[in-house]
């Protein structure tokens, strides 16, 4: 997670706010985990009642209970604190969703986290290490100004990641036909495009 | 959306199993599932995760003594990438490399993809009561509605919702099979082509699927024209956009004649559609302008278009003209 560690006072960005806000938020799920994970199975006579899931995120298990109808995006939003995922159209037609599951870019706005428990789950916030430098794809949106709103940045980075490990980064018309399922209504897509042709090439180690 | 109980199956048994209720459904990639259980267009009250039966074969493309079984939990996207596929089943290759997203492609299974539903926005929208599919005898909002998108072949008075997929059209122009599974049964295989049922009187009757069965294959076989096939998919968006029309097809061509053809249609029906009269329109035929005509044109021939739609029609004939030039034209 960037900028995780605790801000200094009075340096207090948004950012920093809301991590720190969000991870506190986090700790009753945690804490109610620890007892719902006793009955993981689903009690067949009260369906709404919460499970306990153990979801692997970022390198990290995290426990929360969740209502089964719960996707993995409204896990990671509203269980875990981690908001770089962002909602959309919440119906698998944006990509501002996209998240890495087991390394594949996949939608999780139609992942049920129940679905996603033991599987390797990497957001935006997995990507660049506390203090670390950023992945040479965050770098690469910053270098290419490829965005205006934001709000589908994390979606596009985390789409173009796996664009380019799948190999379909080959050329702007590839990364067009690739990257088709991440709609930007601010339209930087030449810059997006500009991004990920310098990020593939910087991307080997990752 | 509305509580369900959740159940993760290991073992195809166990899968079918757990499905001997009325109300239960089948999660693999949930692309199409999640999606409508949000909408409250789909309300099942038991879900059943069959994922983790993706380390079996259902999760494998194998070579077979005639042909290429594909099991019905491969994603989208590693059949499309699947060298087999891509040098020898090319159609099957672009119907779905040209469907969807690559994060859709990514999740959603084969055997989830030819039954994925309608894209009717009268379906997907429960606020119009009239819907046929979703509640039968409730009428059809479409016939007089906004149904630019609807179909124009396989229709009826009771509905006229657009089959929206593309790699079934693939795997009934190439005469494919299906392997299903269920509770206290063998196993049965069926031609593809009686996978789907027109909407009749039935619209909510989508498949001959019995309560409970589960989709564990699909087998290819190994024909002659099957490596000189192509998919075609005209839309009103280059990328990642249902097709208005397509077509799937596989020609076995002596020089300029036609030993064997098979052609699907997409976009345009309520079913994938094997166009049959169109085939035998071309067989032992000169694959030239006037027999390429006739087959369009036997192809559409009992079309029915309505006030925003008709326009399939002619669209449909030039995008299977252009596909059996294209196919003709392939180096193989």
């Amino acid at each position: 997670m960037p900028n995780a560690s605790s801000p200094a006072a009075g340096n207090a960005s948004r950012r920093n706010f809301l991590i720190a806000t969000a991870s506190t938020a986090a700790l009753p799920a945690v804490a109610r985990a620890a007892s719902a994970k006793a009955v993981l199975a689903q009690d067949p006579r009260n369906v709404s009642a919460p499970i306990g899931l153990a979801l692997r995120v970022n390198g990290g298990e995290r426990l929360v209970a969740l209502d089964i109808r719960t996707t993995l995006l409204d896990a990671l939003r509203e269980h875990l604190g981690l908001t770089g995922s962002k909602k959309g159209c919440d119906h698998g037609q944006c990509g501002a969703c996209t998240v890495l599951v087991d390394g594949r870019r996949v939608l999780s706005c139609l992942t049920l986290a129940a679905s996603a428990e033991g599987r390797d789950i990497t957001t935006i916030e997995g990507l660049a290490k506390p203090d670390g430098p950023l992945h040479p794809m965050q770098q690469a949106f910053i270098d290419h100004d490829a965005f205006q709103c934001g709000y589908c940045t994390p979606g596009q980075i985390m789409s173009a990641i796996g664009c380019v490990r799948e190999g379909h980064a080959s050329s702007d018309a590839a990364i067009r036909e690739y990257m088709s399922g991440n709609l930007c209504r601010c339209a930087a897509y030449p810059n997006i495009v500009a991004a990920i042709n310098q990020a593939k090439g910087l991307m080997k180690e990752t | 959306m509305r509580p369900f109980a959740f159940d993760h199956v290991s073992t195809l048994a166990g899968a079918v199993q757990a499905a001997g209720h009325a109300q239960s459904a089948f999660l693999a990639g949930g692309t199409t599932l999640i999606d409508l259980m949000k909408l409250d267009v789909m309300q099942p009250d038991v879900v059943i995760d069959i994922n983790r039966l993706g380390d079996s074969a259902l999760g494998k493309i194998e070579r077979t003594a005639d042909g290429v079984r594909l099991g019905a939990l491969v994603r989208m996207a590693d059949a499309a990438a699947h060298p087999d596929i891509r040098r020898d089943l090319p159609v099957i290759a672009q119907s779905l490399d040209l469907a969807a997203s690559a994060q859709l492609r990514n999740m959603a299974s084969l055997g989830g993809n030819v039954l994925q539903r309608t894209r009717c926005t009268y379906f997907r929208d429960v606020s119009y009561a009239a819907c046929n599919k979703r509640s039968r005898g409730s009428g059809c909002a479409a016939l007089d509605g906004v149904n630019r998108m609807h179909a124009v072949l396989g229709v009826s008075d009771q509905c006229i919702a657009t089959y929206p997929g593309d790699f079934a059209q693939a795997l009934i122009a190439l005469d494919a099979t299906v392997c299903i599974v269920g509770a206290g049964q063998k196993a049965r295989a069926i031609p593809f082509a009686a996978l789907h049922r027109q909407p009749g009187e039935t619209p909510d009757v989508e498949t001959t699927l019995r309560p409970g069965e589960l989709i564990a294959f699909f087998n290819v076989p190994a024909e002659p024209w099957a490596r000189r096939s192509l998919f075609l998919k005209i839309r009103d968006r280059k990328s990642y956009e249902f097709a208005l029309a397509s077509a799937a097809i596989a020609l076995d061509l002596e020089g300029d004649k036609v030993r064997e053809a098979r052609i699907a249609l997409g976009g345009v029906a309520t079913v994938p559609w094997r166009a049959k009269a169109a085939e035998e329109a071309l067989r032992r035929k000169t694959l030239d302008d006037q027999a390429i005509g006739a087959a369009a044109d036997a192809a559409f021939a009992n079309a029915r278009g309505r006030e925003h739609n008709a326009f399939k029609i002619a669209l449909g004939k030039r995008t299977l003209a252009r596909a059996l030039r294209q196919a003709a034209a392939l180096q193989i």
